[in-house]
């Protein structure tokens, strides 16, 4: 990574008035596109006052959406976090055959469009799915109800953490580990004195992205939910059903809560980045699928 | 160059496998990945099977289905467009400039990452409605965004930014300034320095960053569905399609809607794979 100061150009002197304009440009975008729809929630919020605000957000029907997105993610999350160890240790540490294709399968829910992700468990566990009959004799609901938004909200967030350890792992090579092993460590405790240490900061960062994308996925989660108020409702689907019964204060006072979700991610993802620039190097958007590494001249 | 594998003397022993670890990590990664994903998936392809071809062409080639994937697939086209324009100048402003307030617009570019769609899409729907902020802006000029095609566009060009902005930023970064300075004492201006010298060497970069925000763009549903209205045959987005088929209980339809998606995705995956290796290869071979 070069400093600012090492191009020519950046000197202060020329070519102040391109600058100035360039600079505008992007700003006015940012401004427009970004900022200003995230200014429009909480304006929309609290359009009819704090009071209404918090009524909104007191609401049971709000609450228990609340209650349900946490439980989704407290389930979903450590599942990733599992696998994701698992993987990277299984891929870092050793040379095996098909590597690439494995890494490939790990990357796909990124290419699923998020309504197909939620209708594959349509398929797999609905009442005309393949294990649909089953279930029913056996009285156990998946699609609308827990265990299918868990399933969906899994998939969708399946390579994320995983993703993270990865070229992490690979990075920093198996020589501590293979020391560790030479002093009599077993596997266990080598994973856990040394391997958890070394990559604490990236399993943090990937936690917080899967963490991020679990609370607020809505396409797949919609599909499996079945909508049902104070029971199969998350956060984003409230959103939705609020917003289309022009309930805009309630619906916004709502989006408000994932949007302050989404800064509190925002703002200790870029902590993380600067305290530790290596989870950013050569890794170009965190949740963009297989890190590309465009070659530079 | 010369590797340690090729001089018989220095090459070290061929390291052993000796942590222990790998059937159990191996085997749960991939029951996991199997029982999460693959099986999963499995099932759209095999339901969609089940269906004859005729079915098959009969749902594909349903007025209401095609236009749905020329309005996804244009849509999305024009969105990754728009992107890569100013998704390459906001990534030159952020690199190359210093001004208050640029580690807050640095840190803004991932809002569409982390912010949920459906309050993008909500967000969105209220700006641009014909009395929202934006939407009064345009109506005088004869612009209606909210609730037609171009309402897609936008929330489409709103999801994709990041991708962009992050798939160029760091190869602008690392760029070689002696490059650019040798260019300038030779007598080039800021322009064809640009254009020759620093384009050129961002242009894989910004095709993939593009590549990844119109894939994305394909399958995006939450940002989409509020803003689009839902027209049938109008500003109806191909996911929408399946979701309507799902709720009327025609699954093999639904599958049948999917498995062409997806293969559109996997197809997209695979290209800007290839595209990806095949200009690291063309530039390796150049140096």
């Amino acid at each position: 990574m070069r400093r600012r100061e090492d191009f020519p150009g950046s000197d202060g002197s020329a070519r102040l008035a391109g600058r100035v304009a360039l600079i505008g440009v992007a700003v006015l975008y940012l401004t427009l596109f970004l900022l200003l729809p995230l200014i429009t929630v909480f304006v929309q919020a609290l359009a009819k006052g704090l009071g209404a605000y918090w009524q909104a957000l007191s609401d049971g029907d709000a609450l228990s959406a609340m209650r349900l997105t946490l439980t989704v993610a407290a389930i979903s999350v450590p599942l990733n976090t599992v696998f994701g160890l698992a993987a990277a240790w299984a891929i870092s540490k050793y040379e095996f055959r098909g590597k690439g294709l494995l890494l490939t399968l790990i990357d796909l829910p990124f290419a699923v469009s998020p309504v197909i992700s939620g209708l594959i468990f349509v398929l797999v566990f609905g009442a005309r799915g393949w294990l649909g009959g089953w279930l029913g004799e056996h009285d156990y609901r998946v699609i609308f109800a827990l265990p299918g938004m868990v399933l969906a909200t899994t998939f969708i967030t399946f390579p994320f953490i995983a993703r993270e350890l990865i070229p992490l792992m690979q990075a920093q090579g198996r020589d501590d580990e293979e020391a560790a092993l030479s002093l009599g460590a077993g596997g266990w405790r080598i994973f856990r004195t040394v391997t958890l240490p070394n990559v604490r900061w990236g399993l943090l960062y990937g936690v917080l992205l899967c963490n991020a994308r679990a609370m607020g996925e809505f396409g797949a989660v919609s599909v499996v939910s079945g909508h049902i108020r104070g029971v199969t409702n998350t956060l984003p689907l409230h959103v939705e059903i609020l917003y289309n019964e022009y309930n805009f204060v309630g619906a916004f006072a709502t989006a408000s809560v994932l949007a302050m979700l989404a800064l509190v991610t925002l703002g200790l993802k870029a902590m993380l980045e600067r305290s530790h620039p290596e989870l950013r190097a050569g890794r170009p958007g965190d949740l963009v699928p297989r890190p590309p590494q465009a070659a530079a001249p | 160059m010369s590797r340690a594998e090729d001089l018989p003397v220095l090459r070290r022993p061929r390291r052993q496998q000796i942590l222990p670890g790998f059937g159990l990590t191996m085997g749960y990664s991939i029951t996991y990945l199997s029982l999460i994903v693959l099986i999963p998936l499995a099932a759209a392809f095999l339901t969609a099977a089940k269906l004859p071809l005729a079915q098959w062409l009969h749902v594909l080639m349903a007025p209401r289905v095609l236009a749905a994937f020329r309005l996804s697939i244009l849509a999305s086209l024009a969105a990754a467009l728009v992107n890569a324009v100013f998704g390459l100048l906001i990534a030159w402003v952020l690199t190359r400039y210093e001004f208050p307030g640029r580690r807050l617009f640095d840190a803004l570019v991932d809002l569409p990452f982390a912010l949920p769609t459906a309050v993008a899409g909500v967000a969105l729907t209220t700006l641009y409605a014909p009395n929202g902020w934006l939407g009064q802006l345009l109506a005088p000029l004869g612009i209606q965004v909210a609730f037609t095609p171009l309402g897609v566009v936008i929330a489409l060009t709103f999801i994709g930014l990041p991708f962009v902005v992050r798939t160029v930023q760091p190869v602008l970064a690392d760029l070689e300034p002696d490059l650019e300075r040798a260019a300038e004492t030779l007598g080039a201006g800021p322009l064809l320095v640009f254009r020759r010298v620093i384009f050129p060497a961002l242009l894989p970069a910004l095709i993939t960053g593009s590549a990844l925000a119109f894939s994305r763009a394909l399958g995006e549903y939450g940002s989409v569905i509020f803003i689009a209205g839902n027209i049938p045959l109008v500003s109806e987005i191909v996911p929408l399609v399946i979701m309507t088929k799902l709720e009327q209980f025609q699954y093999g339809e639904a599958a049948v809607v999917a498995v062409g998606m997806l293969l559109l995705s996997f197809a997209m995956m695979f290209a800007v794979n290839a595209a990806q290796l095949a200009l690291q290869r063309r530039h390796q071979a150049r140096r």
